[in-house]
């Protein structure tokens, strides 16, 4: 194992093209001290941009401690939530964080059993922000709560009531869909590290540097013994949460398709939040890689191949999520029911909220449509703002399917509009501060791409050019 | 390079795994331990009063019967507690001036009513109805224990859900001969489980777990 | 503040002690606590709650607090604590009296029911009655005597008026004037006529803001005589309502009225031999009568006279009308309303004469007013010899006059001029601010008294709780200046009584007349009156330029004297669904030309008088034709009322009292924000209520259960119930319901359902368990207008059961749908899966903790919610359960009809009918086999327990077809 200093100049940081996944003259050394550099990179040596951006992000958590605090104090009436539309923007941020965390297991797991190598420099990347989404996430069903110090009771244990929690709710589901994903995508994403560790124990430079990484890898030597354990283990939590990829946010879904309001009551939400959830999760990979690469010169590890792959999928799963659209419209008028109709009437132009039904059909279906020429996916900043138009779009899809559906559903006498108030807003801007400043500490603090996986992939191209020599 | 950790660190590591997962099991069952004790429960923890009435001298040594006092038990959600007139009906006699019936004299005079401390205290939202449980056939001594060896009134049972649900699921194991129900000294009968059901039937005692029955 | 303290209040024993009331009326005064809907002290408030509540929740919430026992030192009599008891007494509007039975928990009154012994009640009440239990716990109302401003004492002010009455005294009681509400009470009369006869030249005035001002000239211009004039809808088959609203509350006998009509109704809808009773209506604004009218003649109220005179003179365009009732003689009833002129009465009295229903559907009694007099002459002269300086004291018995005077005639100026001013009232109003001296009157619950009904009827009021503010009644009053300082009101009530009825059989009389609430015997009897002098000609169309302005008292406060309750400020009204406002109501096509709209602000100016005041457009309402609502704009009702929509009472004056014409509007600004509870006005596409005519109807009964909305009975993906013990279940009649909104409020009391203020309702977060949705149908210039009640409608197939994570809302084994507040975490996902959205969410702390006072109003049945909990309609439950623990002590099984629910108790109309459906006997039961039975929304399989009889209607085929 080399230990004596990296010279970053001494490999070019080019990006190879859309064929390779990897840049040119990389040996296991360069590839290590490249990654690892950014995490041993001295304080002050960090990019500007980060400083700016977590500086953001943090005063973002404020406002969101703020709004967490008022809203214990006075409730959730803080919110613009009402009688009828009773879920707001809490449920909303809450499926659109699950979403979001989907990309990460997809990435990791499913694409590592369909040995799709260019997964590995954005895998860690995307676990990450798994982790994060499903942080998020996981505190809203806890926020919306009119009682909150009460959440416990949604968890089944003996208790001096003799009360269980009610099987038949899908909110009860959720607890445990959730849970175990958030359990799950840890240990993958801690597992990967583990090999990681190591190496930035032994490249560290400090002691406590060295302690610290040392801890975490838990006495990791790289022997083939562990290694062999350790494919074992990656390749068994890779199949166990390949299921869970479908199935959280097929329970997510059920909190809607099992009720009976016009507009959730629908059999194909399972497939289509799945697809939306991945449509969302490589859209939000996408907005963080592209500045990071950037800011970090990994262009010669994140290429332009990795960005394509991503758009494809993008583009793959906007196309189910559309033809999800396409059938909900059917459905409502294939199924004769006055009040089906009448809610997806409502959607698209009765209501007050038609606006938002449009807008998302724009964001997540006609403009992504662009990813068709390749010459829109190999241009970096349209690729950018498409990924970002994409994250509204989704979001704005689960606004009309919570907000718009709740706020005309059966009785004429009980319809209301919903208008979120400033601490809806604060609550929201609030998550993704949480996120982004998550996401910015792990780019400084540990190597965002997995190291050993890229050794390997170094491996493999460097016994191609043998073949070719 | 040297070794950043002492060899010992490895069944360190192997041990602190084994005593997270002790400290997470006894902090589960030190909560549900306090939870059960008399801290939070009040039961046998005998309570101070304005006056140091003695269930046990009253009911044991007296003789006097529950309904004297708790006229409104057979009729009435509440059992009622006797108006200061009620302890003056004898006391007015006996210990006329006993220095430790003071605050109940000077009621009578004032007209200010003594303040009692709460013994069994349900939560809020619990709807206790005494008359239908003593019509019943549920004795008194069911509930509260022998009073009549309490000299300083205290709780016999955690009047947590799970007790009363425990009953209410299955009268049959503590319902008694309605004769029997205000005697204090009542002892369940070894044939319990066959007077237990015949009693239940007999007197149409239905086993109501709606929320509702308890809750509104 | 301790939170324990305030844990959901329950333990009786709190608050029996009346020292305890004693001491925290003390710390009201003079700073008082802070109070519900001042945000201000609520945001404090709730940050401790809050914090409190979280703390609570750490500790698992097992630990109970330290909670005292306080016992009775002496108990009274009859008197079991747990159980209630009922008292008969009587309440009174603009003087006439709705006898009650008012329910008290160990001492402390929570409720009021009608008094099905009197026959102004039948057992039922109008919302205001129900309302005026939180009006007696109102920690608004006055609570100490005050001279100029400054605290005082009985003694001193029966010092300063026994003065004040001797110096009159040496002129025969010249200059000492009396000003009284209209008085039926036969004690106070007789009280006031003693005065009058030691002093002769004193002189006692009479005014109403809201009362039957016209009736009596009507009847005096008609006959020459102020006769009473009452209603037998139980014999009419064709009524023609000149204008008049019998089913509000502001028509005497109006519960009674609602009562016969809807039987009459029901019996059609029944058995097809029996004839319904058609109802026309000619009006300017959409009243509850005008609702459930077969035809309703849309035009302004000037109009009606020549409408009415048409009818007597057989103009052509109302010919099928006459023909009608002509073709119904001694079966009809030409009924014209207080908002119209002596005039119309006049006609109308003469029309009831013609075909021959005087006597038989429309009877005459003497007047029930102890002295009938002209009131607005009678305030006119107090006005004028005030300002000549001819008053030297007046005593104001519970007026408003400074707020509810007719404008013109300025009253507060000439009052001024006064020397000495005594004011008796519930609060320290308007009028107390102007007057030197201020006493603290009785509420009703806490004074002695007696009052006639709307028919003669006398009930003694007799007081459930003593005074908790000091209150005095109008008896104490009198009795300073009859120089009986030292009587009691009890004294002179019993006094008179014993004077009329000698003899030692008084005891048993007076017991019984307590016991029953109404004194036997004591109804008017029938009288026929002179032939009916021919009316004066009606003259041709005014001229007048510009808008007609119509007055009304508000549907929910009235004239204004419950303004500061909270309940009534936040009862939708029946026909806008508008909560915490009043509006100027003006026809959709008026609002076009002068192109203003609901939500603007406008000037209206009439005869130089000028108020501001939000527009509302009202389909139904009539063209060029105002309608402005009274009882609001107070500066000095209480935290409540104080600065709440604008004072119609501004543009009043006492020579047109009910309508002017030339009124002129500017718009000042645009989109005031109102609270309003329903905000969709048509049913769009769907059919949640369900109409047809009584001939449809025959020819297909099953109109109401159209076959594509009906669904399989056993459909179920979840095993079906079955009810062995009861099954309980209600039937709402959309027949009969007139939209009155009691229901809501006896709901609200029995339920101790929180108020949230105007701003929450605006958010649609209003409370209450039990709505009345209002649809509008057909065009909407004269739609019809439909009222539907809607309370839980406890599904056997529950949408919201199914939902919940906690197992908060669950199915027992009789059908309810229960809600266990203390289990729920606030998800809400249950109300998001109700399709009748009648679940309530406690967004935050409604319920009031904190003002103690409150703490007296609510029912001890009932657990007082907090933060973050759902609730909703339960039935009734703990009336259930008592019902039902009674039956089971004597081991009989429950019998029909001894469950009433608080909202079927207090229906005039007798439109909501609970029970249990296992027993086919059952007045229920036997309803829901009706044709008309239909479920609201049953095509989602939800199979309410709840269900509707559908709407019929009765329209004369000649104007159907024209």
């Amino acid at each position: 194992m080399k230990t004596e200093e990296p010279e970053p100049a001494s490999v070019a940081t080019l990006d190879p093209g859309p064929e390779k996944i990897i840049g040119p003259g990389h040996n296991f050394g360069s590839v290590t001290d490249e990654i690892a550099g950014v995490v041993f990179r001295p304080f002050t040596k960090t990019p500007r941009q980060l400083f700016i951006g977590f500086a953001f992000a943090f005063l973002l958590v404020n406002l969101f401690l703020v709004a967490v605090t008022w809203l214990f104090i006075r409730g959730v009436s803080v919110w613009g939530i009402m009688i009828p539309v009773a879920w707001g923007f809490a449920i909303v941020n809450f499926v659109w964080w699950i979403g979001i965390g989907h990309a990460g297991t997809l990435i990791s797991a499913i694409l590592l059993l369909l040995k799709q190598d260019w997964r590995t420099s954005i895998n860690r990347f995307a676990e990450s922000m798994t982790l994060f989404a499903v942080a998020c996430a996981g505190m809203f069903p806890i926020l919306h709560l009119g009682r909150p110090w009460l959440a416990y009771w949604l968890l089944p244990y003996p208790n001096t009531m003799w009360m269980w929690p009610q099987p038949r709710s899908p909110l009860v589901w959720d607890v445990f869909a959730v849970s175990t994903y958030a359990t799950v995508s840890l240990l993958f994403w801690f597992t990967g590290l583990i090999p990681d560790f190591a190496t930035m124990r032994d490249k560290a430079g400090n002691s406590t540097a060295r302690r610290i990484f040392g801890t975490l890898a838990m006495g990791w030597r790289g022997s083939a013994k562990h290694w062999t354990r350790y494919q074992k283990a990656y390749l068994l939590l890779a199949g166990l949460s390949t299921p869970l990829v479908i199935s959280v946010h097929s329970v997510v879904s059920f909190d809607f398709a099992v009720a009976i309001v016009p507009g959730w009551h629908t059999t194909i939400f399972p497939p289509y939040f799945v697809a939306g959830a991945i449509y969302s999760g490589f859209a939000m990979v996408l907005t963080l890689a592209i500045p990071v690469r950037r800011w970090y010169h990994l262009e010669d590890l994140i290429t332009m191949r990795h960005i394509e792959c991503m758009s494809k999928v993008m583009l793959g799963t906007g196309l189910i999520v559309a033809y999800g659209y396409g059938m909900e419209a059917f459905m409502s008028w294939y199924s004769g029911n006055e009040y089906e109709r009448y809610a997806f009437l409502n959607r698209m132009w009765l209501g007050g909220y038609w606006w938002t039904y449009w807008l998302l059909i724009l964001c997540n279906i006609l403009i992504p449509q662009a990813l068709w020429s390749r010459k829109v996916r190999m241009h970096i900043p349209t690729v950018f703002v498409i990924s970002l138009v994409v994250n509204v779009g989704m979001w704005l899809e689960r606004f009309v399917i919570v907000v718009t559906s709740l706020s005309r559903d059966f009785v004429p006498s009980s319809w209301g509009m919903y208008y979120p108030t400033v601490w809806d807003w604060s609550t929201y801007f609030g998550t993704i501060g949480l996120f982004l400043s998550l996401m910015f500490l792990f780019i400084r603090g540990l190597p965002a791409i997995s190291i050993f996986e890229m050794r390997e992939v170094v491996h493999h191209t460097e016994s191609t050019h043998d073949h070719a020599a | 390079m040297a070794q950043i950790f002492h060899r010992s660190s490895n069944s360190l590591a192997k041990i602190s795994i084994v005593a997270a997962l002790l400290a997470v099991g006894g902090v589960v069952w030190a909560a549900y331990k306090i939870n059960a004790g008399s801290f939070i429960t009040d039961v046998s923890v005998a309570r101070a009063q304005p006056v140091p009435f003695s269930h046990k001298h009253h009911v044991a040594d007296d003789g006097i019967d529950c309904r004297y006092c708790h006229t409104s038990v057979e009729t009435s959600a509440v059992a009622g507690i006797p108006p200061t007139e009620t302890c003056m009906s004898c006391h007015s006699q006996i210990w006329a001036n006993a220095e430790l019936l003071e605050p109940v004299r000077d009621s009578f005079r004032t007209g200010k009513s003594l303040e009692w401390t709460r013994v069994h205290d349900l939560p809020d939202f619990v709807y206790f109805n005494h008359s239908i449980h003593v019509a019943k056939g549920i004795g008194c001594s069911t509930c509260h224990g022998r009073v009549d060896r309490m000299p300083l009134m205290f709780k016999v049972n955690t009047l947590y859900m799970q007790w009363c649900v425990e009953c209410h699921r299955n009268p049959a194991q503590y319902i008694r001969p309605r004769d029997q129900v205000f005697n204090i000294a009542y002892e369940y009968p070894e044939n319990q489980s066959e007077l237990g059901p015949r009693l239940v039937k007999e007197y149409k005692v239905l086993s109501l777990t709606d929320c509702v029955t308890c809750h509104r | 503040m301790k939170p324990e303290a305030h844990n959901y209040w329950r333990s009786l024993e709190e608050l029996a002690s009346t020292e305890e009331f004693r001491a925290y009326v003390e710390d009201e005064f003079p700073n008082r606590t802070p109070d519900w809907n001042n945000p201000g002290s609520r945001r404090k408030f709730l940050r401790l709650m809050g914090a409190s509540i979280a703390l609570a929740g750490v500790t698992g919430c097992t630990k109970q607090p330290k909670e005292v026992i306080v016992p009775y030192v002496r108990s009274p009599e009859e008197m079991v604590p747990g159980k209630p008891l009922f008292y008969a007494t009587a309440m009174t509007f603009a003087g006439l009296a709705t006898g009650v039975l008012a329910e008290s928990h160990m001492g402390r009154p929570t409720k009021v029911e009608g008094n099905p012994e009197h026959p102004a009640s039948l057992g039922a009440t109008d919302a205001a009655t129900q309302a005026s239990i939180l009006s007696l716990y109102d920690p608004d109302r006055s609570q100490i005597i005050t001279r100029d401003g400054n605290i005082s004492g009985w003694g001193d002010f029966i010092a300063a008026v026994s003065r004040a009455r001797d110096a009159a005294g040496l002129k025969k009681g010249a200059g000492f004037r009396i000003l009284t509400g209209t008085v039926t009470s036969p004690t106070l009369a007789s009280q006031i006529q003693e005065f009058l006869t030691a002093f002769p030249q004193a002189k006692w005035h009479q005014y109403e803001p809201c009362g039957r001002h016209s009736a009596r000239a009507g009847a005096v211009t008609a006959f020459g005589a102020p006769v009473n004039t009452i209603y037998r809808f139980d014999r009419a088959d064709v009524i023609v309502s000149l204008d008049c609203d019998f089913f509000s509350s502001a028509m005497p006998g109006s519960l009674r009225y609602a009562r016969d009509y809807s039987a009459r109704r029901r019996a059609a809808a029944e058995n097809s031999s029996s004839v319904p009773p058609r109802l026309y209506i000619a009006e300017s604004t959409p009243s509850l009568t005008g609702g459930l009218a077969d035809h309703r003649f849309r035009m302004a109220a000037g109009e009606v006279a020549r409408f009415a005179s048409g009818l007597s003179s057989g103009a052509p365009e109302v010919q099928a009308i006459y023909k009608d009732l002509e073709a119904h003689p001694g079966a009809g009833i030409v009924i014209p309303g207080e908002h119209q002129s002596p005039q119309v009465h006049a006609i109308a009295h003469a029309l009831n004469q013609k075909l021959g229903n005087a006597g038989k559907t429309v009877v005459y009694t003497d007047p029930v007013e102890a002295a009938p007099v002209d009131e607005i002459a009678s305030l006119a002269e107090l006005v004028k010899d005030m300002r000549d300086g001819a008053v030297e004291t007046l005593v104001i018995f519970g007026g408003n006059p400074v707020y509810n005077a007719p404008a013109d005639l300025n009253f507060l100026d000439a009052l001024k001029k006064v020397n000495l001013r005594a004011h008796l009232g519930l609060y320290s109003d308007e009028t107390a601010a102007w007057c030197h001296w201020h006493v603290p009157e009785a509420h009703y619950l806490e004074s002695w008294s007696d009052a006639r009904a709307y028919e003669g009827t006398v009930s003694i009021v007799q007081p459930l709780i003593l005074p908790l503010y000091g209150g005095r009644s109008s008896h104490d009053v009198i009795n300073i200046l009859t120089n009986r300082a030292d009587q009691s009101a009890y004294d002179s009530v019993r006094a008179y009584w014993q004077a009329k009825r000698p003899g030692k059989d008084f005891e048993d009389f007076w017991q019984i007349s307590l016991h029953d609430g109404v004194m036997a015997g004591s109804a008017f009897p029938e009288r026929t009156p002179p032939p009916v002098k021919p009316a004066p000609p009606v003259a041709a169309a005014s001229a007048a330029q510009g808008l007609e302005v119509v007055f009304r008292p508000d549907p929910s406060v009235g004239d204004g004297g419950m303004a500061n309750n909270a309940w009534l400020q936040e009862m939708p009204k029946p026909q806008s669904k508008m909560t915490w406002n009043n509006a100027v109501w003006i026809s959709p096509k008026t609002a076009e030309r002068l192109g203003v709209t609901t939500g603007d602000v406008v000037d209206i100016e009439l005869s130089g008088r000028k108020v501001q005041g939000p527009l509302w457009i009202m389909p139904g309402q009539a063209e060029e034709s105002l309608t402005l609502h009274f009882g609001y704009g107070r500066t000095r009702a209480g935290r409540v009322a104080d600065g709440v929509g604008f004072n119609a009472y501004a543009l009043r004056s006492s020579a047109s009292l009910w309508q002017a014409a030339g009124a002129t509007i500017t718009r000042k600004s645009r989109g005031y924000e109102f609270a309003t509870t329903q905000h969709t006005q048509t049913m769009e596409e769907h059919d949640p209520f369900r109409a047809a005519t009584y001939a449809h109807f025959h020819k297909e009964p099953e109109f109401a259960r159209p076959e594509e909305k009906q669904v399989p009975k056993d459909l179920s993906m979840f095993p079906m119930w079955n009810y062995d013990q009861h099954k309980w279940g209600m039937s709402i009649d959309l027949n009969s319901c007139t939209g009155c909104q009691a229901c809501t409020i006896a709901c609200q009391s029995e339920n101790n359902i929180p108020v949230v203020g105007k701003e929450e309702v605006a958010k649609g977060r209003h409370m209450n368990w039990l709505r009345i949705d209002r649809y509008f149908d057909g065009q909407p210039e004269n739609p019809r207008m439909y009222f539907q009640p809607v309370p839980c409608m406890h599904c056997e197939n529950a949408p919201c059961e199914l939902v919940c994570p906690v197992a908060a809302t669950v199915h027992s084994t009789e059908g309810l749908n229960e809600m266990v507040y203390n289990r729920c975490v606030g998800t809400r996902y249950c109300s998001n899966n109700c399709p009748y959205k009648v679940r309530r969410f406690n967004f935050f702390l409604y319920a009031d903790w904190d003002t103690k006072s409150l703490m007296g109003s609510r029912n001890p049945d009932v657990s007082v919610r907090s933060r973050g909990v759902m609730e909703k309609c339960t039935y009734c439950v703990q009336r259930i359960n008592r019902v039902k623990i009674e039956g089971e002590k004597q081991d009989r099984p429950v019998r029909d009809g001894e469950i009433i629910t608080a909202c079927q108790q207090v229906c005039p109309a007798e439109a909501i009918v609970f029970g249990d459906l296992n027993d086919p006997n059952s007045r229920v039961a036997k309803l829901k086999q009706q044709h008309r039975d239909y479920g609201l929304l049953e095509e989602l399989n939800t199979r309410p327990r709840t269900t509707y009889l559908a709407r019929l209607r009765n329209p004369n085929p000649e104007l159907e077809k024209g």
